[in-house]
């Protein structure tokens, strides 16, 4: 044999080596539950300050709080958690909670009354981003140990005045209101900082499950308490996988490598669909896709404009295309299945209305640019409204820029128009309202970002004090019928074109059973997941 | 005072380079960061922070005070090994590159290994055989490696092989229920399972490194291969080459024993600039195959406005990339009398 | 035909009338052995094509590159009327392919514009000037060069906002150190040439020695690297567009046309198959083109 030879044979057989099959095809443990979502969101596990989607859906199953939805019966609403009943002081401003005898935490500890006061109060004191929750009911740093108090197995709340109880309640069953271990978390507190900086990577809760790891944009790991209160889980592991691509998603679930993927596009989905031992289950989400105009902008603050603009969104092309099965048309602020929601959906794609309106307006060669988050779903749909409003003679140029860029131009209230996407933080009207609809002080030096209405400099035309209103309204009828009103004003005169929310389409081997995202109202759930 | 010994001189001249290399690297990195457009608050707090919140994580972050003393502040807390915590998930961050290096490390050092394996012998063969079927066919592979986006032949590799196939693991370093089994001592998950002696964690592992190693090996490949091939023709038609065959010296012994052997120092650098490229050029590979790596690390930080995490991880693929220069001179001093 | 072969004769004399007689028999001997050069022919056809179907994407294009049709999107290869197939909102594949040229020759065009100008100017100084501009010069592109390329890239159209552009600058960014080095080098050697010491002793200032004697002798060994870089640039300017770092919607720039159809790659492949195949042809095409010149402008390296 030659060297000639000798080399290649060498090389073949390391080409051999390198291309046989190590296909890995198995089914997950029975005892496992092992879930593909992307959970780059994710930068904090502190319920006091986790405010993304992933990190909601760890809190969810890791924390308990006082009341708290049923993901198996998510209609009825809050229902008893660690409080096991409540009343409602004469004037209206103090719950009185009644706390669970016998729950413990992970730890091992009780939960108390003290635990519960301490964890509101801390959430308050700290102030991070999802604070607001509890502060728009009065609540401050300063007066935190006097409105929130324990005594004994009681809880009592004070809030500033008078507002409806359920929506006191349905707020504190967002991830801010968990009840967290208050001996565990002091032990853990550096710097004054209530356990801050622990409880950002560790968990001290008392939920269903306790929180194993969590590796930034790798994954989540969730053990089963068995001492919960309701019963210990089915599964005894939940893993949460961090798999950005639709595609991979999809081919590990359809090989059996993962249990549910919850982030398939539309094609994805209808090709999961036709594959063996999979289904896809819907789920109608809060989340709603909108357009912002800028009413600092000359033209796009006129009637006419934001009108015609209502008219330049091909809602059922895009429904029935690339947004096929993962929204539904929606053009009120409130989620469908919210109290008060409308279904109301006046406007359609209609170009030649829409060049009326402008004309009316006497608008012409207008140039807008449009930001726009760098997800395929809404560069689509920014692409498909640039090409409408083309139609209609006006030149959109898009900006397409990482989630964080384009947010900080609109909350600096920069942008022409903003393609956004909003999902409700807790499930009550107001959560909607109060920033779409509510906007007291719509100057410059006001600098109240957290409202939609503020960023696009829209002044709300007299729907501030109707949403005040609203949100201090006992009669539930009474209160439905204010919001059906504030969205028909808002649905003609806004900035706002709002038009579609979100349905959910978690693709899942068929024997898994029960798997909620939680809805328009809240965040997944594991523990009554049985596969 | 007596006159340094060179090599102390030497010595002090390039950790002095190495020191004013690294000092621009963070520098130019640090202004980047800086002048981005990306509110590194409003990354922390998110859309819906009130002002007084983003008041409190602004002042915490320091950027109230002037870019230089920022800068400073930064300079001094790495001096001490405090590359500080991540923005975004309030971990340290050099735990996070003790993290995601080593995944970059083990799919890269797989990648040069394919690239030695296969692509020396081909450089060999072709300039041996020099024109004939085989160097043809050595320069298309080189020439399409050359040409063809990394990402595509990433996707197109993941759908063949794992979609259709299901020849390899997918994207990821490892199948979910493998995830954090063995313990971790290398971070490289293969040398992990076989320390641990967990079999069937190792096989996974390799399903999962095989497709994105042997894609970055392929590249590796394409350029150690055209190397070799032009050092080897200048060695055969070198005279000694020449006299050895009249010599009546067999071919493979000619090959290996004189022409090889004159350009292994040649190819040490080839070698190690072709490392110092899979290790910092794999970002686009890591994004496909979801590879936790350094790449995709910083990538991901520079996204999201993370500077301290994006400025620990340049400092770590800059260190390596201006130590594996300087390792492949010195080589290059040791071996190579005319350059001594 | 005898005046083609009288015209040949004078390209080919030995014995060169002038000096423009000399360059333009260089150059025409020099197109002699590039044409027998099949592959370098073959790189050369293509992008000549490329060109012409840039010049002539209005004409060639069977449909409007920007037109949406929700009712008729993802179509395979072969429909009636999309040889290529439709995107994910329906437009022509093959109408964005064929404009989509237009934006790679132009990001092509620019960055080899910038970058080796940037690196002739930072070599030429720092070899020409030596002492501690040449310390501080060299030592700026040693930093440039420890940057890992693409992070480099990406941060740099980070900060300044994503666009055609800025990914021009920022691959040019990445592009110009290895055009200094060999700026410097080739100047270190022209510097201590006789003929520069007569030229500077006729009174002639640094800067017109540097841009009248030594630019011109620079120029040709950085062709040769451009046109070899020139596939690198296309594969950086399409990962920046890959990452959706370059061109902005709706442009068909192609490596964001990849992007795009990334997701639908299971079941609708062809949408990131073409263009991928485009960037491949046109890469390929260089470095065919550039293996080509370089056999022929620096005859030293062409067996190796």
């Amino acid at each position: 044999m030659n060297a000639l030879n000798r080399l290649l044979t060498g090389a073949a057989i390391s080409v051999a080596v390198s291309l046989s099959s190590f296909a890995a095809v198995a089914e997950t443990p029975a005892n496992m539950l092992v879930i593909a979502h992307r959970i780059d969101d994710v930068t904090t596990v502190d319920p006091a300050e986790s405010f993304e989607f992933a990190g909601s859906d760890i809190s969810r199953n890791v924390y308990s709080r006082l009341v708290n939805l049923d993901p198996n019966d998510l209609e009825a609403g809050y229902k008893p958690d660690l409080a096991e009943s409540w009343e409602v002081s004469e004037d209206g401003m103090t719950i009185t909670f009644t706390m669970r005898e016998g729950v413990t935490f992970h730890s091992g500890n009780p939960v108390r009354a003290e635990d519960a006061a301490f964890s509101l109060q801390r959430a308050v004191i700290l102030n991070k981003t999802p604070a607001f929750i509890l502060t728009q009911f009065g609540f401050t740093p300063e007066n935190a140990t006097e409105t929130i108090r324990a005594d004994g197995n009681k809880l009592m709340i004070t809030t500033d005045k008078r507002y409806a109880t359920s929506f006191v309640l349905n707020c504190l069953t967002a991830t801010i209101g968990a009840i967290v271990d208050k001996e565990t978390v002091m032990a853990n507190e550096a710097d004054g900082d209530m356990g801050n900086t622990w409880l950002k990577t560790n968990s001290a809760g008392s939920g269903p499950y306790k929180l194993d790891s969590w590796k930034p944009n790798e994954s989540v790991t969730l053990t089963s308490n068995p001492d919960y209160y309701g019963g210990a889980p089915a599964l005894e592991r939940v893993i949460v996988r961090h798999v950005l691509e639709s595609a991979s998603q999809r081919l590990l679930l359809e090989r059996g490598d993962i249990d549910i993927a919850r982030n398939l596009n539309p094609e994805d989905i209808a090709g999961a669909t036709d594959a063996d031992g999979v289904k896809v289950v819907d789920e109608l989400k809060g989340r709603l896709m909108y357009l912002a105009l800028n009413q600092k902008h000359p033209e796009l603050s006129k009637p006419e404009v934001r009108q015609a603009f209502k008219y330049l969104i091909d809602y059922q092309g895009m429904r029935d295309s690339f947004l096929k099965g993962q929204y539904t048309i929606h053009q009120n602020f409130l989620p469908a299945t919210y109290l008060g929601a409308s279904d109301e959906n006046p406007f359609s794609y209609n170009i030649e209305k829409a060049k009326e309106l402008l004309a009316a307006a006497g608008v012409e060669n207008l140039e807008v640019e449009i930001g726009v988050r760098e997800a395929q779903e809404r560069i689509e749909i920014g692409q498909s409204f640039q090409n409408a409003a083309a139609q209609a003679g006006i030149k959109v140029n898009i900006t397409v820029g990482t989630a964080k860029q384009i947010l900080a131009r609109y909350r600096a209230r920069e942008l022409d128009v903003y393609l956004g996407a909003w999902g409700p933080d807790y499930p009550d009207p107001q959560t909607n309202a109060g920033t779409f609809a509510y906007n007291p002080d719509n100057s410059d030096e006001a600098n109240a970002t957290g409202l939609l209405a503020w960023r696009n400099s829209w002044d709300t035309g007299g729907l501030t004090g109707k949403v005040a209103e609203a949100v201090t309204e006992g009669d539930r009828d009474n209160r439905v019928q204010m919001y059906l009103d504030i969205q028909a004003e808002f649905r003609e005169t806004s900035p706002f074109v709002i038009m579609f929310q979100q349905i959910e389409q978690t693709a899942m081997r068929d024997n898994v059973t029960d798997f909620s995202t939680g809805q328009a109202v809240t965040s997944a759930a594991y523990w009554q997941v049985t596969k | 005072m007596a006159p340094l010994a060179p090599w102390i001189k030497g010595t002090l001249l390039t950790l002095g380079s190495i020191a004013v290399t690294m000092l621009g690297l963070l520098f130019i990195t640090f202004i980047i960061g800086r002048v981005m457009p990306i509110d590194p608050v409003l990354a922390i707090v998110g859309e819906r922070a009130s002002q007084s919140t983003y008041d409190a994580v602004y002042l915490e972050l320091g950027l109230d005070k002037p870019l230089l003393v920022q800068f400073f502040y930064y300079i001094w807390d790495v001096i001490r090994g405090d590359f500080g915590t991540s923005l975004l998930n309030a971990r340290p961050v050099s735990e996070d590159i003790a993290r995601v290096f080593p995944a970059t490390l083990e799919l890269a050092t797989l990648g040069v290994i394919v690239g030695i394996v296969l692509g020396i012998p081909l450089g060999v063969v072709a300039a041996v055989r020099k024109g004939s079927w085989i160097d043809q066919i050595a320069r298309v592979i080189a020439l399409v490696g050359y040409s063809m986006p990394i990402f595509w032949l990433g996707l197109m590799g993941l759908l063949i092989f794992y979609g259709i196939l299901g020849w390899v693991g997918g994207p990821g370093r490892v199948g979910i229920f493998y995830v954090d089994v063995v313990p971790s001592v290398t971070g490289m998950i293969l040398i992990d399972s076989l320390i641990d002696g967990n079999w069937d964690v190792f096989k996974d592992a390799f399903s999962h490194i095989v497709l994105p190693a042997s894609l970055l090996g392929y590249y590796s490949l394409a350029y150690i291969s055209r190397m070799t091939r032009s050092f080897m023709l200048e060695q055969l038609s070198a005279e000694y080459v020449t006299t050895a065959r009249v010599k009546g010296m067999s071919e493979w012994n000619v090959i290996w024993k004189h022409a090889f052997k004159n350009i292994r120092v040649q190819l040490i650098t080839v070698i190690a600039l072709s490392y110092a490229n899979l290790l910092e050029g794999s970002v686009l590979t890591e994004i496909i195959f979801s590879w936790p790596g350094i790449g995709s690390y910083i990538t991901t930080a520079l996204l999201s406005a993370d500077m301290n995490a994006v400025l620990g991880g340049t400092v770590v693929v800059g260190l390596i990339f201006i130590l594996l220069n300087i390792f492949s001179d010195l080589l290059y001093k040791v071996f190579d009398p005319r350059a001594r | 035909m005898s005046d083609t072969t009288s015209w040949r004769g004078w390209l080919l004399s030995d014995t060169p009338t002038s000096r423009r007689h000399a360059k333009l028999s260089a150059l025409y001997q020099g197109w002699l052995s590039f044409r027998s050069n099949t592959m370098a022919m073959f790189g050369l056809g293509i992008l000549v094509t490329l060109i012409l179907i840039a010049l002539a994407a209005p004409l060639l294009a069977p449909h409007d590159p920007f037109v949406q049709n929700l009712g008729n999107r993802l179509a395979p290869l072969g429909t009636e009327g999309h040889v290529l197939g439709t995107d994910s909102l329906g437009r022509d594949i093959l109408s964005r392919l064929i404009y989509g040229s237009r934006i790679t020759l132009y990001i092509v065009a620019l960055v080899a514009l910038i970058a080796p100008i940037a690196g002739l100017l930072v070599g030429t100084v720092s070899g020409y000037a030596g002492g501690w501009i040449d310390v501080v010069l060299m030592r700026i592109t040693d930093i440039f060069l420890a940057f890992p390329r693409l992070v480099l890239a990406l941060a740099f159209v980070a900060a300044l906002g994503a666009g055609i552009e800025n990914a021009v600058l920022a691959i040019s960014l990445t592009a110009w150190p290895p055009y200094a080095r060999i700026a410097r080098a080739e100047t270190l050697t022209i510097r201590s040439s006789d003929y520069i010491a007569a030229i500077r002793l006729q009174g002639a200032g640094a800067l017109r020695i540097i841009t009248r004697h030594i630019w011109p002798l620079c120029i040709s060994s950085l062709i040769v690297r451009v046109t070899l870089d020139m596939a690198g640039i296309i594969l950086a300017a399409a990962g920046l567009g890959f990452l959706g770092l370059g061109a902005q919607p709706p442009s068909p720039e192609w490596g964001a046309m990849i992007s795009e159809g990334r997701r639908f790659i299971l079941d609708h492949w062809w949408v990131a198959t073409m263009p991928g195949l485009a960037i491949f042809t046109v890469s390929l095409a260089f470095n065919l083109l550039g293996d080509g010149l370089r056999d022929v402008l620096d005859p030293k390296s062409s067996e190796k």
